[in-house]
């Protein structure tokens, strides 16, 4: 019989990057991520692993540049605000094609907004918010085993691309307790980072040594990047690799819908209670969830609009993936949209509820 | 070098760690500080093991030392050098960071790494202006200083007043050493090779941060030629900025 224990969400995340073999943690604590820096705090080091509290979000970030330089499984977390301090070091990491997982806990913006959950960082961890050109793949679980497998995924993605791999959880599966199997999951074998600096004299060549920055005159020394054109290309090449292989999106009762949902994170589970109840009145409806908000499953998006089917985007925003979705059906369908003023409740403690969706989903049909 | 002290500190060149020329301006002194730290290393066998985080400006030039290099963030090299050393503690780890870098952008990241005591050795070049961007003011200006952002000098009224960071450092129970010297002349860089040589026995001994300042001209942007910046270091920066160490000890506290 699979084992399975009462997991919080945050402490999810944590199980699965010990089980993705982390070897060190840097973060600064923000609500609602806290339990994440606490854990680590309390079980890295009786493990044997690092971890350091920083001074800041942009200390946290430049701390997971140096670890992912020296070749280690580092990561960090946080929500909103500290995420916004996270994009100069998030630029660099990309460009000097150094792996490292970020845990994104989404609490209600702009500014300092509110410390509950909400989606309002869907634009800005797909546009990528650093020093511009760089693109990351986002991963964005809907439930607490999914934070834990989607940890170790992240990992082996961020070490196979070398390249900073976002979690995208949220302050309502962040803090949900779920039961879990917490399980070591097998990958591909990834090559050695022969790359990673650990002095000169370690390194398999005589004399030559490692050197890591976000530049064409880079690190890249070891592919050798001759000028800034050549390294636009190498960057441009992986970009389009992890866009055609990394695309993951599921369906759910989408067989014979004449409405699809699109919603990911806590929506969509949402997004599925109102499914089933509308079915149960015989309507036909069913979900598209993004697994990967980048890369986005534009195809998948655009067969809906291909068959026909009417397109309604729930999520607790004020609009963002929305607008990746009509782009995706290119106006062959009509996109309908449900955000965050149609939460239950005005506090910061309302959500989308399955009543209001399935209302909006009557209205519609 | 001539005559007894040359004996005492040799200038050995770069035997293992010669990559492509330190680069730099017509009398600008960071190749110097560069090369000082390359020379340490290598006398102390660590050129090897060692690991340099650099900043973003001019002192970030001796990233083209073969040495093992992680060129971070504009000021974020203290925290880049902590992972480094705290996942790979048996390496020598050391950051090169302009002033700017260091005490103005970086402030938070230095601070940061000297609260923790990291077992790191910050190198930190001073030449009192933003180098590489063009002369413009820095926290260590000195008063009366013109630059290009401070065109009739800097007024203490408007631009306040030199920061002292060796001084700084020296308070800090995490610092276990810290010291400013000078290459304007080859006394002042003999001690100079001296106060890095002893920060990298501190981290090697586990002792806490290690920080050198070091004097440096900047003769394009100080509008001087580099025999004239020799004399203005002794004749303006060092009363400002005085020579020496400032802390000294076995271990952090």
């Amino acid at each position: 019989m699979t084992e399975r224990t009462l997991v919080k969400g945050n402490e999810a995340v944590c199980w699965g990057a010990v089980n993705a073999g982390l070897d060190a943690f840097f973060g600064y604590p923000i609500t609602p991520q806290n339990e994440v820096i606490e854990w680590f705090a309390r079980e890295l080091p009786k493990r044997g692993k690092v971890f350091v509290q920083s001074q800041s979000e942009n200390g946290a970030i430049m701390m997971v540049y140096g670890g992912a330089a020296a070749g280690f499984r580092v990561m960090t977390s946080t929500a909103g605000p500290g995420w916004s301090l996270m994009q100069e070091g998030m630029s660099h990491l990309a460009a000097a094609d150094v792996p490292c997982v970020i845990v994104i806990t989404q609490r209600g913006g702009p500014g300092q907004g509110s410390i509950r959950h909400a989606q309002m960082d869907y634009n800005n961890v797909t546009r990528g918010g650093g020093a511009g050109g760089y693109k990351n793949i986002v991963l964005a679980p809907n439930s607490v085993q999914e934070i834990h497998d989607f940890m170790q995924l992240a990992f082996h993605l961020a070490d196979k691309y070398c390249n900073p791999v976002l979690v995208l959880s949220d302050g309502v599966i962040g803090l949900i307790l779920e039961a879990v199997e917490l399980k070591p999951l097998e990958f591909e074998p990834l090559p050695e980072k022969e790359w990673a600096v650990k002095g000169r004299d370690t390194h398999p060549e005589e004399m030559m040594r490692r050197f890591i920055h976000s530049s064409p005159a880079s690190g890249k020394f070891r592919e050798g990047y001759f000028h800034y054109g050549a390294w636009l290309e190498h960057m441009d090449q992986r970009h389009h690799q992890m866009a055609e292989a990394e695309v993951r999106s599921e369906t759910y009762q989408a067989e014979d819908a004449e409405l699809m949902i699109v919603a990911f994170g806590y929506v969509s589970r949402v997004c599925t209670e109102a499914i089933n109840r509308a079915r149960a009145e015989g309507l036909k409806v069913g979900l598209l969830r993004p697994i990967t908000l980048w890369p986005l499953d534009s195809q998948a998006i655009r067969e809906q609009a291909d068959k026909g089917r009417q397109i309604l985007v729930i999520e607790d925003n004020l609009g963002q993936l929305v607008d990746d979705v009509k782009c995706a059906v290119e106006g062959k369908t009509e996109v309908h949209f449900l955000g965050m003023l149609s939460r239950h409740m005005p506090t910061d403690g309302g959500m989308i509820m399955p009543g209001r969706v399935l209302e909006e989903i009557r209205r519609i049909l | 070098m001539s005559g007894e002290t040359a004996t005492k500190v040799r200038v050995t060149g770069l035997k293992r760690s010669f990559f492509v020329p330190l680069i730099g301006c017509p009398g600008c002194q960071h190749p110097i500080v560069s090369r000082t730290v390359g020379e340490v290393l290598e006398e102390m066998e660590m050129d090897g093991t060692a690991v340099v985080v650099t900043g973003i400006g001019c002192a970030a030039g001796i990233a083209t030392l073969n040495l093992d290099t992680v060129l971070g963030s504009h000021g974020g090299a203290p925290d880049t050098a902590t992972a480094i050393k705290r996942l790979r503690p048996e390496c020598m780890v050391v950051t090169m960071q302009g002033d700017g870098d260091c005490i103005a952008i970086g402030a938070g990241s230095f601070i940061g790494a000297m609260t923790r005591g990291e077992n790191i050795t910050i190198i930190m070049s001073n030449n009192t202006n933003y180098g590489t961007t063009g002369g413009q003011t820095a926290p260590t200006t000195l008063i009366g200083q013109k630059t290009s952002t401070s065109p009739e000098g800097r007024d203490p009224l408007r631009e306040g007043y030199p920061v002292h960071v060796a001084e700084l450092a020296a308070t800090f129970q995490g610092v276990a050493y810290s010291a400013r010297g000078a290459v304007n002349t080859a006394a002042n860089y003999q001690h100079t090779k001296k106060y890095i040589r002893n920060a990298f026995q501190k981290q090697l001994e586990g002792a806490g941060l290690s920080f050198v300042e070091v004097l440096s001209a900047c003769p394009p942007n100080w509008r001087m030629e580099p025999t004239e910046c020799l004399n203005w270091i002794t004749d303006k920066m060092i009363p400002e900025f005085p020579l020496g160490e400032f802390k000294n000890s076995s271990k952090t506290g």
